[in-house]
């Protein structure tokens, strides 16, 4: 019986770490969003596995993928997906193509401060939209009133905020504008991390939008769910594309992501706003690990490949849901796990 | 300073001596070795500066092809449809500093006399220390209390008040919401007054007694003795200080950008949000995707060099002016 475990475990080290007793090192680094994730991923993987050390370094998204690009880096994280013409640079410099794996899923949800008005707001798509276009500019504006019947809104004027820095929480609150509004799209574009804002006052970082919003009477803004969560913030539902207005939480994030699994496409490069499902919270998307096809150290490709599969497993997942990132939906799971054998290691 | 003046200059001692020696013997000497460790690092600050320009030189070429001089008197800055024109991050950069110091310096040198010439020498030594702590805080601490405390402060007691005043001022005038030019401007004014205070302070300190007690001998009263005899003494120095504040406050970011509300426009009214170079580089560089952007935001960069030694220029300047005047009187 001893017997039989200790083969059992000498295959398994095999598999994740060939040398016994080498030291194997991964560096990443990229979204600041999945920071806390990869952290947290990092420090109970190595008491797993002692011989490996992961390094993740929260650089931003944009960072992330530059870094991978040039070689830097063993793996990236993003919020956004690498667009066409970064991977055909990647291919280029790396000579090999990078693959993308959701690991987590986040969520945006829009925060406000109207005096008197204690209740959570129901938005339409095209409300949010109107909102951040300048063209809705009071609170009594019908858009807003004819989804929130009962409630008193007040005739002044919305006061907007907006993330000042480029971010992936931008990223996806843009995505979803772009996604239920064409005037949006034509006037200030599809979804990026960096934006031309039609109107609108800057906050920095999180804490900087939230901290206006609080003490900015008539003003509207939009945090990660994670934030509002932490920080017991009140935040309105949103319509979803089923026409249902849904409030953000894990499992509502959880069921868009599930909605979103059959028409996903098998690099994984796909948006989940707006995505079908009568649960789903439809301003949610996933957060990526980005990682090279082939990798010019085979012992680290399957260090990093052994890490991946046990974060996107239960117990990374549950990691996850601890540090209230939204789990992947099974399915989504099932179809990564199958998509594995994409990578040459 | 005190060194220079009781060693004469190791140059000199090598043209006096008729002997050629050799380098290890030069080197034992110890003046060739005090010599060559300055010098070096001396060398090594121009160095860096070199380097650093030209980093940013080389970097920003694809920007700086592209738009031309138009970068800096274009106001467009759209990442997605790849415009950028440096304009408002100019005229904010520029207008919170100077805000600043004409907060801080009337302040600053106030303090530093204070505690200087008037203040018992206990009660000097303790706001001192309290004044050098305030330095020390960090810039993110200062960003945070200008949100939680100073813009409610701002927004519900001073801007009324100087509305109400001022009011048909056009640049107190349109619709306040706490984030603006003049909210970071306070902020900075905070931040660098400590810097004004603490050398002023020494640079008075500095002032010889006999400079004093002359003038007391004459009979002067305790502020005469200040005002006329020590603060002139003094006034080198303590507009060195200003140097230092100014180029602390146009290059800080972290609190400017938490206050300042980060809006690429340029409006006549100080009420208004704005932007700064330091701030929008700081926001957009970590995120910045396409070798266009990139080369923008290192231009930025170039720009708040140029702008920093453009001020540092005409301060340098000014006082010149004032040295000649001085002279002429």
């Amino acid at each position: 019986m001893i017997r039989r475990v200790l083969l059992y475990a000498a295959l398994i080290a095999s598999v994740t770490v060939p040398a016994f007793g080498q030291q194997v090192n991964l560096t990443g680094a990229g979204s600041t969003f999945a920071n806390p994730l990869y952290s947290t991923w990092a420090s109970e993987y190595a008491k797993l596995h002692p011989g490996t050390q992961i390094n993740y370094q929260s650089i931003g998204s944009g960072g992330g993928i530059s870094q991978l690009t040039n070689g830097i880096v063993d793996f990236g994280g993003t919020d956004g997906p690498m667009t066409d013409a970064q991977l055909a640079t990647a291919k280029s410099k790396l000579g090999t193509d990078i693959l993308h794996f959701p690991v987590a899923l986040g969520a945006v949800v829009p925060i406000y401060n109207i005096p008197g008005i204690n209740v959570d707001l129901n938005f339409t798509g095209k409300a949010l939209a109107g909102i951040y276009l300048r063209t809705i500019t009071k609170w009594n504006d019908p858009e807003i009133a004819k989804a929130n019947p009962g409630v008193n809104l007040p005739a002044k004027d919305i006061i907007v905020c907006h993330r000042a820095e480029a971010s992936g929480t931008t990223f996806i609150w843009v995505d979803f504008l772009s996604k239920v509004s064409p005037e949006w799209k034509s006037q200030v574009g599809p979804a990026a991390s960096a934006v031309n804002w039609p109107t609108g006052i800057g906050g920095k970082g999180s804490e900087g939008v939230a901290g206006f919003v609080r003490q900015t009477p008539n003003s509207i803004g939009y945090v990660e769910l994670i934030y509002a969560i932490q920080n017991k913030m009140n935040y309105g539902q949103v319509q979803n594309a089923a026409g249902k207005f849904v409030k953000a939480n894990l499992d509502s994030v959880t069921l868009a992501a599930g909605g979103a699994v059959k028409s996903m496409p098998d690099d994984f490069r796909v948006s989940i706003t707006n995505a079908p499902g009568a649960g789903a919270y439809p301003i949610s998307s996933f957060t990526w690990m980005i990682i090279p096809r082939d990798a010019k150290d085979k012992t680290k490709g399957a260090v990093l490949k052994a890490f991946l599969i046990w974060g996107i497993g239960p117990d990374g997942q549950k990691a996850a849901q601890n540090l209230t990132y939204a789990p992947l939906a099974k399915p989504v799971v099932d179809k990564e796990l199958a998509a594995l054998k994409y990578l040459h290691y | 300073m005190a060194s220079t003046a009781t060693t004469p200059p190791p140059m000199m001692g090598a043209k006096d001596a008729p002997v050629k020696l050799s380098l290890m013997a030069r080197l034992k000497k110890g003046d060739e070795v005090a010599y060559l460790v300055t010098f070096a690092s001396a060398l090594s600050i121009i160095l860096i500066t070199c380097l650093l320009v030209q980093h940013l030189w080389v970097d920003s070429a694809i920007a700086r092809h592209t738009f031309g001089w138009k970068f800096l008197w274009t106001s467009t800055w759209d990442p997605v449809n790849d415009q950028f024109g440096a304009k408002p991050f100019i005229y904010g950069t520029v207008l919170t500093a100077l805000l600043a110091l004409l907060m801080a310096v009337p302040v600053g040198f106030g303090a530093a006399i204070f505690l200087a010439e008037l203040a018992p020498r206990k009660v000097s030594n303790i706001l001192t220390f309290m004044i050098e702590l305030l330095a020390a805080v960090p810039s993110v601490i200062y960003g945070l209390l200008g949100i939680f405390v100073m813009l409610p402060l701002l927004r519900d007691y001073v801007v009324p008040v100087l509305q109400k005043i001022f009011g048909f001022l056009p640049i107190f005038q349109g619709e306040f919401y706490g984030v603006s030019y003049f909210s970071a401007s306070c902020v900075l004014a905070i931040m660098i007054v400590p810097f004004i205070v603490s050398i002023s302070r020494e640079v008075l300190l500095a002032v010889p007694q006999a400079q004093r007690e002359a003038m007391m001998a004459l009979g002067a009263t305790k502020w005469d003795v200040t005002w006329k005899s020590v603060v002139p003494y003094a006034q080198r120095g303590m507009i060195g200080s200003i140097f230092l504040a100014l180029a602390r406050a146009l290059g800080e970011t972290m609190a400017v950008t938490m206050v300042i509300g980060n809006v690429p426009q340029i409006k006549a009214s100080l009420l208004a949000p704005g932007y700064t170079i330091a701030a929008v580089i700081a926001n957009e560089f970590t995120e910045a995707t396409g070798d266009l952007y990139i080369n923008a935001l290192i231009e930025l960069a170039l720009v708040l060099f140029a702008v920093t030694m453009i001020i540092n220029a005409l301060a340098r300047l000014l006082m010149l002016g004032m040295k000649s005047q001085e002279a002429a009187r």
